[in-house]
């Protein structure tokens, strides 16, 4: 047991004690001159809130139970799909099919049962973000959508705790702290999210499994700094780390004067975020929120045309690799960058289906197509995963 | 001496895929988009908007520190410098 621990002020008596398993298991950190039993017991006695259960959550929750944080949060609303486990080493084959929130608590209790997992099945909205985070001490944002990244940067600040900030695309990721006592914030950094259709989102650029590793795990040890008060956090400092030619830059961010959420903090409520979605509907929980229009058209109708011999242009405005996991036949690709480039090859009198995975990028062709006068556009709701739902079950599902 | 642009991948594949570009005889970090926006064409959209002003979810760092402190696309820059461009993402 931990002996003769310490009266000298209130905060080191209200820590909670760490059994005798506990000083066994925690050993290596109580030889730390800069964690000890006293350090230890922060930790036993912090409760860190996590928003995301998936690639950059995984990493980050391992090792904050591992390091014996005592409270976990998790936020997911999510469900296990085989395409997860690429990176999110918290989930396990087994696990397919069931609720994040859930599977990541018995991985989690399995690796420490001295932690306690609080689940939180449900979207983290406006509505819920506050009651959700006001009793934690630190938030981890490992999102995957530019909307909950700024309602989790708003949230953090509102309620002054700090936020440990992760993103990551294809083989690159960012890294920070944000919200601190005198630091900036996320929207000191980018004011605001790029529109609808700008940036994509891992679901279709793709991410390689290890940078969330990478990424999560510094997320891990700037939470349990900040938790214990050692070191220097990134917290004004940016770190973009390139995994292809391993270099990690840290560049300064200031406290932005002007900014809403911070500096003039003009934001003092909450407010619903989905429209800054980096892309609507491309996640795996909200392809079926597609937005569609008059003039769409669903794969069994697609399929019909297809068997018919209709004379109409198919446009794919995915990428290249993807074509050789899934395709529809007989579509002309045209990725979605390269698509404006295209457009003088497109007849504007002409029938025009655009498809791509999920329905997304091809609303978003779709969308600039009528804008543009090509009236007859027809985007593909669902894209190739409603096709294999509903017209060919041999088209894989990615 | 040039200035060094150092490109994430997501914008290098607009720049015949280099990670890292060189501009020559630029005064400004605006004069660094422009010479990059005559070489590729398909890169220019994504550094400025339509007055040609950077986007807010597109950060410009001129070496370590954030140009909206220094002026913005008016930045002074001086051989040897590097400009690297940062988008949000927001994957996890």
């Amino acid at each position: 047991m931990a002996q003769n621990i310490g009266q000298q002020d209130d905060t080191r008596r209200d820590l909670p004690e760490l059994s005798s398993d506990e000083i066994v298991r925690y050993a290596r950190h109580l030889l730390l001159p800069n964690v000890g039993i006293d350090g230890q017991r922060k930790l036993k006695g912090s409760r860190v809130l996590l928003i995301g259960a998936g690639g950059l959550g995984s990493p980050t929750s391992l090792y904050l139970a591992a390091a014996g944080v005592g409270t976990l949060g998790l936020v997911d609303f999510d469900v296990v799909d085989a395409s997860n486990l690429q990176r999110q080493i918290v989930h396990g084959t087994a696990s397919i099919g069931q609720r994040k929130v859930y599977s990541a608590r018995d991985r989690l209790r399995d690796l420490n049962p001295h932690v306690h997992v609080e689940t939180y099945d449900t979207p983290f909205r406006a509505a819920n973000a506050e009651e959700i985070a006001r009793d934690y001490d630190v938030i981890v944002d490992g999102t995957d959508n530019f909307g909950t990244r700024y309602l989790t940067n708003d949230v953090s600040v509102l309620l002054g705790k700090p936020n440990v900030y992760g993103s990551i695309f294809r083989f690159e990721g960012q890294a920070s702290v944000f919200a601190t006592e005198d630091g900036p914030c996320y929207r000191c950094l980018f004011p605001t999210p790029p529109p609808p259709g700008m940036v994509p989102s891992c679901a279709e650029g793709g991410v390689l499994g290890v940078l969330p590793g990478l990424i999560g795990t510094i997320q891990a040890t700037e939470t349990i700094k900040l938790l214990l008060g050692i070191g220097e956090t990134l917290a004004g400092r940016l770190l973009l780390i390139n995994t292809l030619d391993m270099q990690f830059r840290t560049m300064r961010v200031k406290r932005d004067p002007a900014c809403p959420a911070c500096g003039t903090r003009t934001i003092t409520h909450l407010e619903e975020y989905e429209e800054y979605c980096g892309i609507p509907g491309t996640t795996s929980h909200t392809t079926a929120e597609v937005p569609t229009s008059s003039g769409d058209i669903t794969p069994v109708e697609l399929a019909e045309k297809l068997k018919r011999g209709d004379d109409f242009d198919l446009i794919d405005v995915r990428e290249p690799q993807e074509l050789s996991i899934a395709a529809i036949p007989g579509a002309r690709l045209i990725p979605l960058g390269t698509f404006e480039a295209a457009l003088p090859t497109l007849n504007p009198e002409r029938e025009i289906v655009v498809i791509c995975r999920s329905g997304a990028r091809s609303g978003t062709a779709v969308n600039a197509l009528r804008s543009l006068g090509y009236a007859k556009a027809r985007n593909l709701v669902g894209g190739i995963l409603a096709w294999s739902d509903d017209v060919d079950p041999t088209v894989i599902k990615y | 001496m040039p200035v060094t642009i150092n490109l994430p991948s997501i914008l290098a594949k607009l720049a015949e895929n280099s990670r890292t570009l060189q501009a020559e005889g630029a005064d400004t970090v605006a004069g660094v988009v422009a010479q990059l926006a005559e070489r590729y064409p398909q890169l220019g959209p994504r550094l400025r908007d339509d007055r040609g002003e950077p986007y807010p979810f597109v950060t410009f760092y001129l070496n370590d520190d954030d140009i909206r402190f220094n002026g913005g696309f008016a930045a002074t820059v001086r051989d040897g410098d590097e400009v690297t461009i940062v988008p949000a993402i927001a994957g996890g």
